[in-house]
């Protein structure tokens, strides 16, 4: 088992004729994972690798059932946007990479995928859809499908979950277990960004119900309170153990470091704070980047 | 991006938000010339700078005469001014905003930002106004009034005046509740219209004019969200290159995300998350981290040549770290990068690279085969501890 995702997911690639779309686009499918259709506007008609390409994503899921959408549609041809056609046409899953969309613009799609929760079938026959990201790698369940960006050699089948804030660090976390003989159930990036679709609870309850799930790796990073949101569930809520690491002891306030949501802003959001709060929730932290791995290692046995 | 309080006021004015009446000057001569002209009987002179605090470090100067207006002008024109937000060294004044002075009967707190837990704007006010209100937030929690904007609807009207009526207890200053929900509605405007990340009034006050009480904002701060700055031109034409460090301008118009800090070893990384714990690893090593550098997922030759020249640039720089994880972008691509750039810039310090990924044994192969001057890492913590002592070596 694992989460969100498995064998079965069947993806639909919105802006999967540009450049980034295409070659990861192949990368997926090439790992096993059932990508049924793209949509481009003024595209439909042709296909990409044998794929079919729809003018719309409605389209493109009425005539393959495709119950996932990644995206890949850049920022500036609006991608939050992409995200509202994604649910309005009743995908359950939508997985968005881009990044640099501006914030106001999640804000509204955010809104926009909660408007299922008010009873309004026009807009979302199957209810709301969870949305991973933006600015994230997406998501991977090893052995059964990828969807998103991320190298595959990295991962391999295995009872640990991964979420994180970051998409290198995920990387070299999975790896790290890899190493050790230690595989993955599932891994989510859930994005860099303020505004994000899925956050660290959500991903932390499915992992609690999963059984193929034995213990979670959280990657946190400075800014914001989704760490100490975290490690609030993970006291109340979760039987399993939890690493966690958190990048960014050594950011100076005010600074953007790199991720639009990577800011310590009126002394709010400092690593120390998160680790802090991680601890006090009895999760072992890893302090440095090179020993996530074994201490996943010393959890599990 | 950060913009002055003259840009701020600016923007607010257009979108209706009431302000008293200044103009900026970047000479003694222009500030005395401004009194004159908007006949100001008393003024303020204000430092234009990118931080704040502004008052404490001695920016902020009331004058009662046009001399002494373009006195306080010319003191603070080319001064490094420090205030508690500035760093030690202060920052150079190039321009002053005068302001005329108002009788100000009370001062509020008032501000618009996202709030993430929720992913909605946050109306947020308080009674205790002019002051720190992080400090007031944490001490006082009770004096903080927030209300939550849903974007589907926008802040309506009988929001605005319903904040009004909480943030304006005093019954003596009712009459002014119709201007201050008018203030509100147009600073929601101003955010939404301008892709603000934060527009914060400190002060908003009561002022007196004559008999009559009016609600004014008298200090404005105006953040804009980078990543909409493509669709508001002349807003991102407020950007000060003298308030920024150039080489984290010139950093992220080449889409490297740079920015300088003060220690001694240079790293150059892939990735955000990764680039901040190596900076992490480095200071854990013993080291001091001289800067955030995120060369992105792919690390072309390009960026990494682009990289290597900022890092040099630097004259702290002593030893750099390269730590790069190899996976679309294969370790031994990566690594023929790193050789030719740094052939390219002339690399004259100490290089310690750590590759892990796709290809890491043929991309190690590449590196220790060039004639450069390098230390390979077995793994992290040895990258770490190589270019602390390295640094200190040199």
């Amino acid at each position: 088992m694992s989460i969100l995702v498995n064998k079965n997911t069947k993806v639909i690639v919105q802006g999967i004729t540009g450049r980034s779309g295409r070659f990861h686009t192949e990368q997926c499918a090439a790992y096993g994972t059932q990508i049924v259709a793209g949509a481009v506007p003024g595209r439909g008609g042709t296909d990409v690798n044998g794929i079919p390409v729809f003018d719309t994503v409605e389209e493109g899921v009425a005539a393959t059932g495709a119950d996932t959408s990644l995206i890949f549609v850049p920022a500036r041809f609006n991608a939050a946007d992409s995200v509202m056609e994604a649910a309005a046409a009743g995908v359950s899953l939508i997985v968005c990479i881009s990044e640099h969309i501006p914030v106001l613009d999640m804000v509204k799609a955010k809104a926009y995928l909660k408007t299922g929760n008010f009873d309004n079938p026009f807009i979302i026959p199957n209810g709301p859809p969870r949305l991973i990201g933006p600015n994230c790698p997406g998501i991977i369940t090893p052995g059964e499908c990828k969807i998103g960006v991320m190298p595959e050699f990295a991962y391999t089948p295995g009872n640990v979950g991964i979420v994180s804030r970051s998409g290198t660090l995920t990387y070299e976390a999975a790896y790290q277990l890899k190493r050790l003989g230690i595989g993955q159930s599932t891994c989510v990036g859930i994005g860099g960004d303020p505004v994000i679709g899925t956050n660290f609870v959500d991903v932390l309850r499915r992992f609690e119900a999963d059984d193929d799930t034995h213990a979670v790796v959280l990657i946190g990073e400075i800014g914001g309170t989704a760490e100490e949101r975290a490690a609030e569930f993970v006291k109340d809520n979760m039987t399993k153990p939890v690493v966690g690491f958190i990048a960014g002891q050594t950011a100076p306030p005010g600074k953007r470091m790199g991720h639009a949501g990577a800011i310590i802003s009126g002394g709010q959001g400092t690593a120390a704070d998160k680790i802090k709060a991680l601890k006090d929730a009895g999760i072992a932290v890893a302090d440095s980047l090179a020993t996530i791995g074994e201490t996943v290692a010393a959890v599990l046995t | 991006m950060n913009i002055h309080e003259y840009q701020a006021k600016q923007i607010l004015e257009s979108y209706g938000v009431n302000t008293l009446r200044s103009k900026v000057a970047e000479t003694p001569e222009e500030a005395g010339a401004v009194v004159e002209e908007l006949n100001f009987d008393r003024c303020v002179v204000k430092a234009q700078i990118h931080a704040g605090g502004r008052g404490k470090g001695g920016g902020i100067k009331l004058a009662n005469s046009p001399a002494e207006a373009k006195q306080h002008a010319e003191t603070l024109i080319g001064m490094q001014l420090v205030t508690p937000q500035t760093g030690p060294e202060g920052k150079r004044v190039r321009k002053v905003l005068i302001v005329e002075a108002a009788e100000i009967e009370k001062e509020y707190y008032l501000a618009i930002l996202l709030d993430r837990e929720t992913s909605q704007l946050t109306l947020i006010g308080s009674e205790e106004g002019g002051v720190n209100i992080e400090e007031v937030a944490a001490e006082t929690p009770e004096k903080i009034i927030k209300a939550q904007i849903d974007p589907a609807f926008g802040l309506t009207e009988f929001q605005a005046r319903q904040f009004a009526y909480k943030l304006i207890t005093d019954t003596v200053y009712r009459p002014i509740i119709p201007n201050a929900t008018a203030l509100i509605l147009s600073l929601y405007d101003a955010f939404t219209g301008c892709d603000c990340s934060l527009v914060e009034i400190n002060p908003l006050a009561i002022v007196k004019r004559g008999d009559d009480l009016d609600i004014v904002a008298l200090d404005s701060k105006v953040n804009l969200d980078d990543n909409s700055l493509w669709r508001h031109p002349d807003i991102a034409e407020m950007r000060d290159p003298y308030e920024e460090d150039p080489s984290e301008l010139g950093a992220s118009e080449s889409g490297l995300s740079y920015i300088r800090l003060d220690g001694d070893i240079g790293c150059m990384v892939n990735g955000a998350g990764l680039a901040m714990a190596t900076m992490d690893i480095i200071k854990q090593s013993g080291g001091e981290p001289a800067n955030f550098l995120d060369v992105g997922g792919g690390a072309s030759v390009e960026a990494v040549s682009h990289a290597f020249r900022l890092i040099l640039a630097d004259e702290n720089v002593k030893a750099v770290l390269v730590n790069i994880f190899g996976g679309i972008m294969k370790c031994d691509t990566i690594a023929n990068g790193i050789v030719e750039a740094a052939k390219e810039v002339d690399l004259n310090v100490p290089l310690v690279v750590r590759l892990e990924g796709t290809n890491v044994e043929l991309g190690k192969q590449i590196i220790a085969e060039s004639d450069l001057d390098v230390q390979l890492a077995a793994g992290l913590s040895e990258a770490a501890r190589l270019a602390v002592t390295a640094a200190d070596l040199a």
